[in-house]
């Protein structure tokens, strides 16, 4: 790894603590309204190909239970579409992300490009303005498409335009924080959805399923030109656990976490980075020593939820060695359950 | 129309042309008011006629469409200003107008020097009255005025501020009569703003009219963040080799919350709320993912009250406990200075005449409007006999609340204020009403002219600059004379005509 520190800079450049948190949190929130909109676009394909309550599975891998049933008596397609979407009550819906992604991009105005903020702005004005007549069934691929499309571009300004200092490799470690919990919720969301059961296990249904679930991960075409013809769910499990080419592994974002704190530590002499990189390291030992099939007869869901729970832990131990004073800078909003590993945190500034 | 006046009856002021009436221009009528396009102050400058001709031949869908596309640029960009309401937070642009106001050479130099003058007066004014109070005990202004003022500082008797400098920022509101004569409005000191729109208003003037600017050497406004930046770290505490400068916002939930992104921006320093900040022993300190680093002077954008609980308002949470204690160990540098409020109240402003003459020994190169203060008697037997021909303003507000135009003003609103006036004189001023000078504006019917004032910037370190230009307000409404953006106001960009 080649150090970070621009050679040009005149004043080595400080970074509040402030604005660390903010630029994880912006990119936390950005690839999260991604993957919802990956995981309602593969639900609505497990529902067509026939899985009988596909869209209570999307409120179980996000533990939004409790919350939705407060107000919902059943998991239709209309009622969870507009809790994940459009619902300003739903902290986890699109619109409440993306409020969340604009308020910390408002804050790093400062330190983004206008680039990024002027897309930011565009995007989430658009999601605001989205209504009922926007999720209908007809209208539901053509809006997923297009959010996914946004956030993508919203990827690509940051690549092209962001100064790679401190605030870059927060930003990344918060995107591959959240891609690695994210790889786990999708994997999830086959668990839930169709409980394996022998029978069901190498049907059509099931393989067609799994092909979905690499396809909402943008993985399909590259899982098939390296595993050519074998469709074993254990192999494609393998492939988004442990493939370290494939962008949205949970091994190739827990490497690019573990580069993004050494570069912390290294080039800013972040000395707070130290315990973190041991606990990711730790974290990729464990997923290195078991094949995929290992993990599946352990308990596939299980080791979802603990992978889950490490992430959070990791997220928080950031929290507290970058912030003089913990909680300071944040203002948490309203986390479901901050302890349970399946709740996924939330910040905003 | 009644406000629309016949340019025949009008006083075209002697020696300057009747305005071309072809094209864009054909229909517009500038009547007694001193148009800022069609008239010039002095020796006329061939490029206005440059500019005006090639105005002339534009179509006015092409315009319309060009003032579309700013617009909708400003709103994309995010250079907003935020109105919350209950539910929603709504982002407005302030209204920009894409016909340029332009000055000349000589008029920007008149008030260049005019701007520098009364910021050096300000500043000797605001060490006097913290000091020694010499101008009180010469009687040139009353003593209760000044130390009976609710922006009279007493945490600032006997500070010494790095340089003399209690006015680092500046705002000088101007007006231009009928005869194109330019006054003084008012002085605003504290925590002036609008400065971001002269940059951006710039920038999308020379987007959108590429082709009405070609050729034409502006003065240039882009330097403004690095001039502040010096102005801030040439007076950090004494003995600081490498100042950290940082801009103190109230945060994302401020309307001006643009304008402090785009100066941190612009300045190259970090934008602070006061949760980034934390005092230790008298000093002051921000939070970095490094821990605690050194903070040596702060442009803030806090009035006063806010700035620290333990020293003012105890229930702000938008400020710094131990600020004010570090300031005056001299650890940090405040820039506005705590206490300038009293140098911009609308009442010390009708003695600026004095007070210029007092300290400099010199005639104040841009006049007042003539004012007369009602808590002295004669002002308010003036006011109360002349309502009706008047401006009135509460000397406290700003954003021209609570002001009547006596002109503008019904038998009924007259009346009501007479009353608010006489039970509460000392909180008002009166001036003549000003017929300020217009710039001709895109409007629904094409261009006509709408009244404008100026606002230049100065930043003053060691020396005072003004920044060329300043941030021309418009009054979008016809006829009306209020400027200000809470009242239907809107920008346009300020050409000075380069040397």
């Amino acid at each position: 790894m080649t150090t970070t520190i621009d050679p040009i800079a005149t004043v080595p450049l400080p970074l509040l603590s402030r604005y660390a948190e903010c630029t994880m949190w912006l990119a936390r929130y950005m690839e999260r309204i991604e993957n919802l909109a990956r995981i309602i676009d593969v639900t609505e394909t497990f529902v067509r190909s026939g899985a009988s309550d596909g869209w209570r599975g999307i409120v179980q891998i996000n533990a939004d239970e409790e919350r939705f049933f407060a107000t919902h008596d059943a998991t239709t397609a209309r009622s969870v579409i507009a809790f994940y979407t459009i619902d300003t009550e739903n902290p986890t819906s699109i619109v409440s992300l993306a409020h969340a992604a604009r308020e910390n991009a408002r804050s790093l105005r400062p330190v983004i490009s206008t680039e990024m903020w002027s897309q930011l702005n565009i995007f989430t004005k658009f999601i605001r303005g989205l209504g009922r007549e926007d999720i209908r069934p007809s209208e539901i691929f053509q809006l997923c498409a297009r959010i996914k499309q946004e956030c993508q571009t919203h990827t690509g300004i940051t690549e092209g335009t962001f100064y790679r200092d401190q605030a870059s490799i927060f930003y990344n470690a918060g995107r591959h924080l959240e891609r690695a919990d994210q790889i786990t919720r999708l994997i999830d969301i086959k668990y839930h959805t169709l409980l394996p059961s022998e029978a069901g296990v190498g049907s059509e249904v099931d393989i067609s399923q799994w092909s979905a679930v690499l396809r909402s991960a943008a993985g399909y075409h590259a899982y098939r030109r390296v595993m050519t013809a074998d469709i074993r769910p254990s192999s494609i499990v393998g492939f988004l656990l442990k493939s370290e080419a494939f962008p949205r592994s949970l091994s190739t974002n827990l490497r690019l976490l573990h580069g993004n704190l050494t570069q912390l530590r290294r080039d800013y002499y972040l000395r707070g980075a130290s315990p973190i990189v041991g606990r990711i390291e730790h974290l990729r030992n464990i997923l290195g020593q078991q094949t995929a099939q290992e993990i599946i007869v352990r308990g596939l869901h299980e080791f979802n939820d603990w992978i889950q729970h490490e992430l959070q832990v990791i997220q928080t131990e950031i929290a507290g060695a970058f912030w003089p004073k913990p909680g300071m800078a944040a203002i948490i909003a309203e986390s479901p359950e901050p302890a349970p590993a399946s709740g996924q945190t939330q910040s905003q500034s | 129309m009644a406000d629309k006046i016949d340019v025949s009856s009008g006083q075209i002021p002697a020696g300057h042309d009747i305005p071309d009436r072809s094209g864009l221009f054909s229909d517009y009528r500038n009547g007694h008011f001193f148009c800022e396009l069609t008239n010039s102050g002095g020796p006329s400058d061939p490029r206005i006629d440059l500019i005006r001709d090639r105005l002339t031949s534009l179509p006015l869908h092409d315009l319309r469409a060009r003032a579309k596309q700013a617009e909708q640029e400003l709103y994309n960009l995010g250079i907003t200003f935020t109105v919350y309401s209950e539910r929603d937070a709504i982002d407005r642009i302030l209204p920009f107008d894409l016909i340029p106001r332009i000055l000349t050479q000589p008029e920007w130099q008149h008030i260049d020097a005019g701007v520098r003058q009364r910021v050096r007066a300000l500043n000797m004014f605001l060490w006097d009255i913290y000091h020694d109070r010499n101008i009180l005990r010469d009687g040139v202004i009353p003593r209760d005025l000044v130390l009976g003022n609710a922006n009279y500082c007493p945490a600032m008797i006997g500070l010494d501020v790095p340089g003399g400098t209690y006015v680092h920022i500046s705002g000088t509101d101007l007006v231009r009569d009928d005869s194109g004569r330019f006054l003084v409005l008012e002085d605003n000191v504290r925590t002036p703003s609008g400065v971001s729109y002269v940059i951006e208003n710039r920038h999308t003037t020379l987007r959108v009219m590429p082709d009405i600017a070609a050729g034409i050497d502006l003065m240039p406004v882009d330097d403004y963040g690095m001039r502040l930046q010096n102005a801030l770290a040439e007076l950090a505490p004494a003995g600081v080799s490498d100042p950290q400068v940082v801009l103190l916002s109230p945060g994302i939930y401020n309307s001006a919350y643009f304008e402090h992104v785009f100066l941190a921006r612009e300045m190259g320093v970090p934008l602070v709320e006061g949760r980034d900040l934390v005092a230790e022993n008298d000093r002051i300190y921000m939070r970095t993912t490094a821990g605690l680093r050194p903070v040596h002077s702060i442009y803030r954008r806090l009035n006063d009250d806010f700035l620290d609980p333990e020293a003012f308002d105890p229930t702000s949470m938008l400020g710094v406990p131990g600020l004010v204690e570090a300031y005056r160990k001299n650890n940090v540098t405040i820039a506005n200075a705590i206490g300038t409020g009293v140098a911009d109240d609308k009442a010390v402003y009708a003695y600026m005449p004095r007070i210029i003459r007092y300290y400099l020994s010199e005639e104040p190169v841009l006049s007042n409007v003539e004012t007369h203060i009602c808590a002295e008697p004669e002002g308010l037997a003036y006011t109360l006999a002349n309502l009706a021909e008047l401006v009135v303003k509460p000397v406290g507000e700003s954003g021209g609340y609570g002001l009547i135009i006596g002109p503008h003003a019904t038998k009924g609103e007259l009346a009501e204020f007479r009353t608010k006036l006489e039970a509460d004189p000392a909180n008002y001023i009166s001036q003549p009403v000003i017929s300020l000078s217009v710039s001709p504006t895109l409007c629904e019917n094409g261009l006509e002219p709408r009244h404008v004032d100026l606002r230049p910037f100065a930043v003053t370190g060691h020396s005072t600059w003004v920044l060329p230009g300043g941030l021309s307000r418009v009054a979008l409404r016809r006829g009306s004379l209020v400027v200000n953006s809470s009242q239907g106001g809107g920008s346009k960009d300020t050409w000075v005509l380069a040397q």
